[in-house]
């Protein structure tokens, strides 16, 4: 189910405007990554470039590799929209689709593709990817009530689940909890903790706390100055990032001396 | 905290509640006049709207008949109160819609070049045409329609088409514009939650972007509709005008309500030798004119409410 992703050389921008140099990462199959660093360092932006979201934006684009089990995702032969098939993501905001049910939002994927589903198939997928997302018990009840009457943590677990019901390979977060309270944040890490049994996640957070709990790897993202393009500054193990990292920019950042 | 408040004065703090109190009496008398100004520009508003209904209605209520509405004019000479507006209301419904037809698909897809696809020089370009269109003198779009036609059918061609084609020159912008500002409305995030969700471009339009605004789109499309439903003057140079009922919008002319009611209006009293009677009521060219406007406002009221339930029907629902 999950791949490795790797990042060689990646230069990210929007049009002329280099957002994120060079960043050379390994993201571990079945294993939480996580992204930390301060407020517009390019951390969402080099996350976008993972599932090929960046280039939605007019006049982004990137320069060089982002491999998939060895496979370049900016490949001459791979389309975008498979790409995102197979790399999933969640938004800062909960954003189901107003005009749909609970149970439609969850099989948006499926119907909003024309594929056929028979009932019983959309009734199994409907109830694992809410079992999975951790909310079949909370809705099952008024599955065919608009999933915008949802709580905000509820909403955001409604678009887990709608996110891990196309079956992805990798699951991108960008900032998952940061609209929720800190209950249904702990229902999120909870079910991060059990997602990544079968997916590689990738989780973007402002929280630190949130990446020491939920994450085996970190990687600390940094900007010299306004205008000037973010970079990865150090990837290793959670425990190594907030207890001894080598670079001294990633120990100020993670023992709150700065940002 | 019982014990707290037996101990504060009754009606509380002095103190406090000076400070709490107003002390401004100019901004309470500025207050209370803008609230006075704004009830006056309402009822001002509100004075011709009322006024025009009540007239019609009073004017045209009495000539209101199931043959009124069933029958046409044909073989009704002078002041003979028999015939209707059947072939009017008929050769309006038929050409609105045409022009419907014509102006809502083009409109729509315009807006979702604009909204979805354009940009540069080309979008930039639709946008201000589509503003200096809004613009046209419907008289213009009726004239561009008919020298359209004319170079083709000859100079005396009248078919019902031509007047949908004329509508449509006035519709489009209409169409474009509102149904801009809905799609323009619709959460980038749902666009991005689609994409994510490896929803090729096409079909995040078709099936999110159009049905989370379709409440919108309806109701710009009825309101361009009601804006083109009661135009006169270009009808007048391209349908023309006829007695007699006429279905086919490719041949021959046909009469519609706001023609009509200016052809009959514009006829003046018959001559009754012997004052009205069962078979000859002066004024009533004035009547059927006054009748017909009542239909039609009629009509145009029956639209809005029908956007009002679509609207309602099909908006994003909450809880």
């Amino acid at each position: 189910m999950a791949q490795r992703i790797d990042t060689k050389d990646l230069n990210i921008y929007y049009s002329s405007f280099l957002a994120v140099e060079a960043v050379n990462m390994t993201i571990e199959p079945k294993s939480v990554t996580a992204l930390i660093g301060p407020s517009g360092c390019g951390k969402s932006t080099f996350l976008r470039t993972l599932n090929r979201m960046h280039e939605v934006i007019p006049g982004a684009r990137v320069e060089g590799h982002v491999e998939m089990d060895g496979v370049d995702l900016y490949g001459p032969n791979v389309d975008p929209v498979a790409v995102r098939k197979n790399v999933g993501m969640v938004f800062q905001r909960p954003n189901p689709f107003p005009t749909m049910s609970i149970r439609d939002n969850v099989l948006a994927g499926v119907k909003l593709n024309n594929k056929r589903i028979s009932k019983s198939d959309a009734d199994d997928l409907v109830e694992s990817s809410l079992h999975g997302a951790n909310l079949w018990n909370e809705v099952k009840d008024r599955l065919d009530r608009p999933g915008s009457g949802l709580s905000g943590g509820q909403q955001q677990r409604l678009c887990i689940a709608r996110a891990i019901a196309i079956k992805p390979q990798v699951l991108l977060m960008d900032e998952p909890c940061s609209a929720l309270d800190p209950i249904s944040t702990i229902a999120i890490e909870d079910l991060i903790g059990e997602l990544k049994n079968d997916y590689t996640i990738v989780i973007v957070t402002h929280n630190m706390q949130q990446a020491a709990r939920v994450s085996d790897r970190t990687g600390f993202f940094n900007i010299a100055g306004t205008g000037k393009p973010g970079k990865l500054i150090e990837m290793d193990d959670t425990a190594t990032i907030f207890s001894s990292p080598a670079e001294k920019a990633t120990e100020d950042y993670v023992s709150g001396r700065f940002g | 905290m019982s014990v707290a408040t037996e101990s504060s004065s009754p009606g509380g703090s002095p103190d406090t509640a000076r400070l709490l109190a107003t002390v401004d009496p100019a901004r309470r008398r500025t207050d209370r006049t803008m609230q006075v100004l704004i009830y006056i520009a309402f009822a001002l508003a509100m004075i011709p709207l009322i006024w025009l209904i009540w007239t019609v209605v009073a004017q045209g209520a009495d000539r209101i008949s199931i043959d009124f509405l069933t029958q046409s004019m044909r073989n009704i000479f002078g002041g003979d109160p028999r015939g209707g507006i059947y072939h009017a209301i008929a050769g309006t419904v038929i050409i609105t819609l045409l022009a419907t037809v014509i102006s809502v698909p083009i409109g729509i897809l315009t807006a979702i070049y604009l909204v979805e696809y354009g940009k540069g020089w080309l979008a930039r370009s639709v946008t201000f045409f589509v503003d200096v269109m809004t613009g046209i003198p419907s008289i213009v779009a009726g004239l561009f329609a008919f020298s359209l036609f004319a170079l083709i059918f000859g100079p005396s061609v009248r078919i019902g088409i031509m007047g949908a084609v004329a509508l449509s020159v006035l519709m489009i912008p209409v169409v474009v514009r509102s149904c801009e500002e809905m799609l323009k409305l619709v959460p980038n995030e749902l666009r991005e939650a689609s994409y994510a969700l490896g929803v090729p471009k096409w079909l995040t339009i078709v099936k999110v972007v159009l049905r989370t605004s379709v409440a919108g789109l309806t109701t710009g499309v009825l309101l361009a509709v009601a804006r083109v439903v009661g135009e006169t003057a270009p009808l007048l140079v391209t349908v023309g005008v006829t007695d007699s009922i006429n279905f086919n919008p490719f041949e021959g002319r046909m009469m519609t309500l706001p023609v009509f009611a200016y052809r009959q209006y514009s006829q003046g009293n018959a001559p009754c030798p012997g004052g009205d009677s069962a078979t000859c009521v002066a004024d009533i060219a004035s009547q059927n004119a006054w009748g017909a406007a009542l239909v039609l406002i009629a009509m145009v009221l029956a639209l809005n409410l029908i956007g009002r339930l679509i609207t309602r029907w099909f908006a994003p629902k909450l809880g």
